[in-house]
């Protein structure tokens, strides 16, 4: 008995301190200092190298606010961290802010478009040479993420449906490890680096990736709506930081690219071959217009149906409809009340025109 | 001199009362936490209000689930705890064996003990890719895993206690002629089975963690699986149900070995609770 309450109290301790914790207010209002999350992918590394550089305080500086950039190890874990308050932005996917913070109903606007994957998931098979091979497979992918999405995109392309294969969760950290030594695993979905070396096992195809759904896994800086309308220079130095980069890197510079690289674990030609895959919105021009057009909203549509139907709206949702989303092209997807995820091009407009 | 604090007893009653107290608190705070994050945000998802995680659990446990047919409480739980059951049943037989082995026969003891010091050190978690690899991602690496972490715990402990058996009684148990074997069935096997059993209560803490672990990496079931994969839509609403499930169940199979154990060894629970 003594064991067991004492286990007691730990959890009770443990339980208040976490919620404690938890319950650091998400305020909006004005305020100078504010925390951006990141996490390593081809398309967000300019973030690290804005934080590194001081580039990124010297845009803060210019709006007389502070800007704290952090690197988050766990990609899901730094989306979490941004719906339950800690952070004020963080980079995600399109499919994961709609269906972490928007469904959690913490109302998020995509601030910069930084890229779409085109190329970058794809779904490799070493026993098939198409699509329609993974029918009856056991296709190891991290489950309810774009390789899900990405999935039920190639499997709808050859009139096949997620009953037709089986999906095992499985770790990105692993994915590599297990199809390449593993007579279990005979197909994999990833995004990379992890895709180039699974793409790269001996007798491996890949059958089917991003670029055959060219701009639906669009990477985003997302930031807390509230915060960003009460506080626009937050949004301003952002957006400023970003296309000063993006000036850099599509003029090539080496000494950027090579920081860069080394931040995302690999070599120069490494990151050169993930960007090839990385369709970079280098002008902020393209990106507005890219967010402008009416097909980002039947991208969304494809989006939402997916993941209504595979719960990740959560419980509330009774259709996809429960969560609103704005797109500047003027339509809204879903419950007008209810808009908790809103495209916005003004900001990479102002860039477009100068005006920052 | 009763009225020192130390030797006052709470009654019954009372008791009850000191023991849910720290329940009752944990529950408090979380509603006042929620109500307040609810208030702000009405779809919060961090601390969903009681009446969310009751219709989570609802449809958890009572309704099947549409894409895979079941009923994802129950199938899950089932899974979890055949990974468990097999993990500790060949550890405890490993434990059983190899224990007594080497607790009683000098050459085996010579031959293993070491080895399996070493092994014992080794943290279970670091060697989980090398797991993944050599046996797959199926069930086997999620059970090897689980007797990796728990086995040489068994081993040792039970290694120590037979050493520990009073060298008179084994001297006895040879002047009246007893075989090897029979010192092992009539004497070491009988004051072993109950040390064994509660070893095996205090391995089930770690046996959870290895569990849960082995199922966050890959699977397609389980309880452990189940919480790291809606993690991802931060469902708090699903995680905090299947954390309390995961501790009841926990709770029942500690409390089973321990009527088990008084049950097949009345004489050793003399005075002790």
């Amino acid at each position: 008995m003594t064991v067991s309450f004492k286990r007691l109290c730990g959890l009770v301790l443990g339980l208040a301190a976490a919620t404690a914790i938890a319950c650091s207010p998400a305020a909006a209002a004005e305020k100078t200092s504010f925390k951006i999350a990141w996490s390593i992918y081809a398309g967000w590394m300019p973030w690290g190298y804005a934080a590194d550089t001081g580039l990124m305080k010297k845009w803060a500086d210019k709006f007389g606010i502070n800007v704290e950039i952090v690197q988050i190890n766990d990609y899901v874990e730094s989306i979490n961290q941004y719906t339950a308050g800690g952070f004020d932005g963080c980079v995600m996917t399109n499919m994961d802010a709609l269906t972490i913070p928007a469904a959690g109903g913490v109302d998020s606007t995509a601030l910069i478009v930084g890229d779409f994957s085109n190329g970058n998931d794809g779904i490799v098979l070493k026993t098939g040479k198409s699509v329609a091979d993974l029918k009856g497979e056991k296709i190891n992918l991290v489950e309810l993420s774009v390789s899900h999405y990405l999935l039920a995109r190639a499997l709808d392309s050859v009139k096949l449906t997620e009953k037709d294969v089986a999906v095992v969760n499985t770790s990105d950290a692993d994915i590599v490890s297990v199809f390449t030594s593993s007579s279990d695993s005979t197909a994999v979905v990833t995004w990379n680096p992890q895709l180039a070396e699974v793409a790269a096992v001996k007798g491996a195809t890949k059958v089917f990736d991003s670029s055959n759904i060219p701009g639906e896994i669009i990477d985003l800086m997302v930031v807390n709506t509230a915060t960003l309308k009460d506080n626009p220079a937050l949004g301003k130095a952002l957006v400023g930081a970003w296309y000063e980069m993006m000036e850099k890197m599509a003029a090539g510079d080496e000494a950027m690219l090579t920081h860069m690289a080394k931040a995302s674990g690999t070599d120069l030609a490494g990151y050169k071959a993930q960007l090839a895959t990385t369709r970079m919105f280098f002008k902020p021009a393209e990106a507005a217009e890219f967010v402008t057009s009416p097909q980002l909203a039947k991208t969304m549509e494809l989006v939402r149906s997916f993941s209504f139907e595979h719960g990740l709206l959560g419980e509330g949702a009774k259709t996809k409809d429960a969560v609103g989303i704005a797109v500047p092209s003027g339509e809204f997807l879903g419950d007008k009340a209810n808009v908790k995820l809103r495209f916005d091009a003004d900001a990479m407009k102002l860039a477009a025109d100068g005006k920052l | 001199m009763g009225l020192r604090i130390i030797n006052r007893r709470p009654g019954r009653g009372s008791a009850l009362f000191w023991g849910a107290l720290p329940f009752l608190a944990v529950l408090a705070l979380y509603l006042v936490f929620s109500t307040l994050r609810l208030a702000e945000n009405p779809n919060d998802k961090l601390l969903p209000a009681l009446s969310t995680i009751a219709d989570t659990v609802g449809r958890l446990a009572f309704s099947f689930d549409q894409r895979t047919g079941q009923i994802l409480l129950w199938a899950d739980s089932a899974a979890s705890l055949s990974r468990l059951g097999y993990g500790l049943a060949v550890s405890a037989a490993i434990g059983l064996v190899v224990g007594i082995g080497s607790g009683l026969v000098p050459f085996i003891r010579a031959g293993l003990a070491p080895s399996i010091a070493v092994v014992s050190l080794i943290p279970p978690m670091a060697l989980l890719p090398i797991l993944f690899i050599s046996f797959g991602l199926g069930e086997l690496s999620k059970v090897v895993l689980i007797v990796v972490g728990v086995a040489p715990f068994l081993v040792r402990d039970l290694a120590m206690r037979v050493e520990a058996i009073p060298a008179e009684l084994i001297i006895k148990a040879q002047t009246l002629g007893a075989s090897t074997w029979q010192i092992v069935t009539r004497l070491v096997l009988p004051t072993m089975l109950p040390k064994l059993i509660d070893a095996l209560r205090l391995s089930l803490g770690p046996a959870w963690l290895f569990l849960i672990s082995a199922e966050a990496i890959a699977a397609q079931d389980g309880l452990g699986y189940r919480i790291f994969l809606v993690r991802r839509y931060l469902a708090m609403d699903v995680i905090l149900p299947y954390v309390a499930w995961i501790t009841l169940l926990a709770f029942l199979m500690d409390w089973g070995l321990r009527t088990l154990n008084r049950r097949i060894s009345p004489w050793l629970t003399r005075g002790a609770a």
